[in-house]
């Protein structure tokens, strides 16, 4: 592979962790939820993108519109069933993290055991635009060209809706203060359940997104969520631009470890920036916080 | 008078534990190894993350360290020599995860575990493949399941021994400091850092000897088979069951989930992780302190009840 | 007498804010002063750094002439310094007299657990909580919280001790056993600094008084005095809203 190719491939694949990322920051950085299915969620918005493409007139591209807001509404119902009753016994942060940790953590078990007596434990696939098209003198194939365009886009749409809009502004200030922000009449509980909603069609889109160009399998999301993580802390909590940077950072650097090292070291790649990390800059690479 | 008691009656239970291979024929004995193999991982889990409330989820990459040690070394080494390499392997790992995390938040210990069972399995993998050029070893040793059955036992009671001898000294009082309020446990004077370490470092190292001991069970070992993630969850879910703040928590809850854990996977194979995931739910939110912590709260409320109603009939005689 | 305390051009700085900027001042053995100055003037963030809670961006701290920037909070208790907190922590799921013997069982050179119970029983009756050991430490009442805390802070047996807004939030009945603890404090040869918004408390306890403003030192000398520098009560009336 020629670097050109290394990097748009990198390009592709950091795009989609930039996505899934900026899903993860806000439920972490505005619900206060650090969501350990996460992963989880994405590989069934994938197996979710795989059954609707299969319906007759439905490609993945308009399938989006169906498992997107589908990961909404999953996010939210999780939210209201699963998580608010925790946040409102929680005495404090510390002990709604671990709460959030542990429940989490039993969701992934329960998606994955769900996934698997559906789907199987194979990896699945199927083939969408898998034509050649040639872009700065190598080619490509078209899914991930356009993989690349829709993660930038939804990532670059969701971003607006946060920094341009005064229903943003008001989640945004869920994040750096939920006290205040209820001092001046926001309704913290439906603001972090709709960020955490967000964050959940996020990573449905980025699932959609991911199955254009990858195979997947039921027992795939605790490295997508492991990703999803050390994007949002190279990144900073919360911090949007950050998660973008961040992921298309990771995506390039394991493309690369994959094409010129091995394609079984890209996890130990994912790890060791993850350590450097967290030896130097613990709070990010991007300063701290949205404002 | 009581504690001697209870010494007694332990000692009295572990008698019998070890003497109950002669009794029970080779599937009890294989039985109870599972049974008491589980026991002690979920009583090392809670040692260190009981009090300090850091959410370890990384129990099987030192079980399957534990047992790919054992894989690895078995025909080359004596097996105690085998158990003490996959101690000291164990030991290492455990301290390059707490020197750069455990000086920061909680949260970045939890991500850091969260994911090293599977860093470690494909750095496994890809080590197996691209040095040695074969996937899966096979593993024989020339004596049965009570021998692993009877070093298991051992370590159980070693390392209930180090739950009892933590909690009754001042370093169960830090554990229970830094679970409280970290900054308050430094001004007083404790090196929060240092006594963390310290603690994942020996719960860690326990771990891995469980799986060390535990690898002969399997014969033919795969990174698949031993860094099994559901090893990490059950560990989890029996100790916050029983309670994890507790030295008997984790037995309490070890028992009877083992027990469910084995009828499911024999008659569900494949729902079981969905109910166990569902189970797991409901004891954070019904449970949130475990059996025993429900029990004793209680408890105490009855007590205090009860006091009441006889200091009421005293006062209605009087 | 001897400086305990020596603060030399400490500072601290968050980006682009400076919290503390080159402050210097000095203790000696045995005072009590006062730490004033509108809110967000540094008085936490000095006493953070010189407790060890935050790191100093530049400058150093010196107790007995050993330097304290740099070190560990729990290094800093254990070469003397102990502090209380400007909202109230307590470790909640252990009951009263564990909160302080855990404070007892951690300082330097830790007595047998026997002697630190018999200890523990002193440091509470000082303090006015005798007999409320085994009360759960979280459902105490605001005053008893402080009176605990104060007792777990002489439990690691603090040449200086740091009270952050200690007296904030008590009545006034409250507030003359407080002003009497402290004193009695300082009668056993206790050097004390104090944080404080309490002006008659300020009045009572403290010769001496340093005051900040926007993380500078603008005054330091006799309290009376202090308080009627021009720029001080510039410093004060510019921050009105802030001053109780």
């Amino acid at each position: 592979m020629t670097l050109t190719t290394t990097l748009i491939a990198g390009l592709v694949l950091g795009g989609t962790y930039a996505l899934v990322a900026m899903g993860l920051t806000l439920q972490y950085g505005i619900a206060r939820i650090m969501n350990l299915a996460y992963g989880d969620m994405i590989i069934t918005a994938a197996f979710a993108a795989f059954i609707v493409q299969a319906l007759p007139s439905i490609n993945p591209l308009t399938g989006l519109a169906i498992v997107v807001p589908g990961g909404f509404v999953f996010g939210y119902l999780v939210y209201v069933f699963l998580l608010s009753p925790l946040v409102k016994r929680a005495p404090n942060q510390a002990a709604l993290e671990v709460d959030s940790i542990l429940t989490t953590f039993g969701l992934l078990f329960v998606i994955q055991g769900v996934l698997l007596v559906l789907f199987g434990s194979n990896y699945t696939s199927y083939t969408f635009l898998n034509v050649p098209v040639s872009i700065f003198g190598t080619t490509v194939a078209a899914n991930r060209l356009i993989a690349l365009v829709l993660a930038l886009a939804i990532g670059l749409l969701f971003y607006a809706l946060l920094t341009r809009t005064r229903w943003g502004t008001a989640l945004r200030a869920v994040a750096v203060s939920p006290q205040s922000a209820q001092l001046v009449g926001i309704n913290t509980d439906r603001a972090a359940a709709i960020a955490f909603a967000m964050g959940t069609a996020l990573a449905a889109a980025g699932g959609t997104v991911i199955s254009m160009y990858q195979t997947f399998t039921a027992t795939g999301g605790v490295v997508f969520t492991m990703k999803a993580l050390i994007v949002v802390i190279m990144g900073g909590v919360g911090n949007l631009l950050g998660a973008l940077t961040a992921g298309l950072v990771l995506g390039i650097v394991e493309t690369a470890v994959s094409t010129y090292v091995d394609p079984g070291l890209t996890l130990a790649a994912t790890y060791t920036i993850f350590l450097v990390v967290l030896l130097w800059r613990p709070e990010g690479l991007f300063g701290r916080r949205v404002r | 008078m009581i504690a001697a008691f209870s010494f007694t009656a332990l000692a009295a239970v572990f008698t019998a534990l070890a003497a109950a291979p002669f009794f029970l024929g080779t599937y009890g004995t294989g039985f109870l190894l599972g049974l008491v193999g589980y026991v002690t991982l979920a009583s090392a889990w809670a040692l260190f993350s009981g009090p300090t409330r850091y959410v370890s989820l990384a129990t099987v990459a030192f079980f399957g360290i534990g047992a790919y040690t054992v894989a690895v070394l078995y025909e080359t080494l004596p097996s105690w020599l085998v158990l003490v390499v996959a101690a000291l392997i164990g030991l290492v790992v455990a301290l390059l995860v707490g020197l750069s995390t455990l000086r920061l938040a909680g949260v970045y210990f939890v991500i850091f575990t969260f994911g090293l069972a599977e860093l470690i399995r494909q750095i496994v993998t890809w080590y197996e493949v691209n040095i040695t050029g074969t996937l899966g070893r096979y593993l024989f040793v020339d004596y049965g399941p009570e021998v692993v059955y009877w070093k298991l036992l051992a370590l159980c009671a070693v390392t209930l021994a180090i739950g009892y001898l933590v909690k009754r000294s001042r370093w169960g009082l830090a554990l229970k400091m830094i679970g409280d309020d970290e900054v308050v446990a430094e001004h007083c004077g404790l090196p929060t850092a240092r006594v963390k370490l310290a603690l994942f470092a020996a719960s860690s190292v326990i771990i891995t000897l469980v799986g060390a001991i535990q690898a002969p069970r399997w014969t033919y070992i795969e990174p698949t088979i031993v860094f099994n993630p559901t090893i990490s969850f059950l560990t989890l879910i029996m100790a916050l069951l029983g309670g994890a703040g507790r030295l008997w928590g984790p037995v309490v809850g070890a028992v009877p989930l083992f027990l469910l854990f084995e009828w499911l996977s024999a008659n569900f194979p494949d729902h079981y992780s969905i109910i166990l995931g569902l189970l797991f739910i409901a004891i954070v939110f019904v449970l949130p302190n475990g059996v025993l912590g429900f029990l004793e709260e209680h408890w105490t409320r009855l007590r205090a009840n009860r006091s009441a109603k006889s200091d009421l009939e005293k006062r209605e005689a009087g | 007498m001897q400086d305990l305390l020596d603060v030399r051009n400490l500072t601290k700085r968050f980006g682009g804010l400076t919290a503390v900027n080159d402050l210097s001042f000095t203790l000696r053995q045995g005072e009590v002063a006062a730490l004033l100055g509108p809110n967000g003037s540094g008085k936490t963030t000095a006493l953070n750094m010189i407790s060890g809670f935050q790191p100093a961006s530049s400058g150093t701290v010196l107790l007995d002439g050993e330097r304290l920037t740099g070190r560990p909070p729990h290094w800093i208790s254990h070469a003397g310094v102990a502090r209380t907190f400007q909202l109230v922590r307590v470790l909640s799921s252990l009951n009263v007299e564990e909160n302080i013997l855990a404070a007892v069982m951690f300082r330097k050179n830790p007595p047998a657990k026997e002697t630190a119970q018999e200890e523990v029983q002193r440091l509470l009756e000082d303090v006015g909580l005798a007999g409320r050991s085994n009360e759960n430490a979280a459902s105490l009442t605001y005053i008893d919280q402080k009176r605990m805390e104060l007792a777990r802070a002489l439990a690691s047996k603090p040449k200086l001790l740091l009270l952050d807004e200690w007296l904030a939030g008590l009545n006034p009945s409250e507030l003359s056993i407080g002003i009497g603890l402290i004193s009695n404090l300082n009668e056993k040869g206790i050097t004390i600094l104090l944080v404080e918004h309490v002006m008659d408390a300020i009045r009572a306890l403290c010769p001496r008084a340093v005051v900040m403003n926007a993380g500078r030192k603008i005054a330091d000398g006799a309290t009376a005095e202090v308080l009627r520098d021009p720029e001080v009560v510039r410093a004060y009336l510019g921050g009105a809203h802030a001053v109780a």
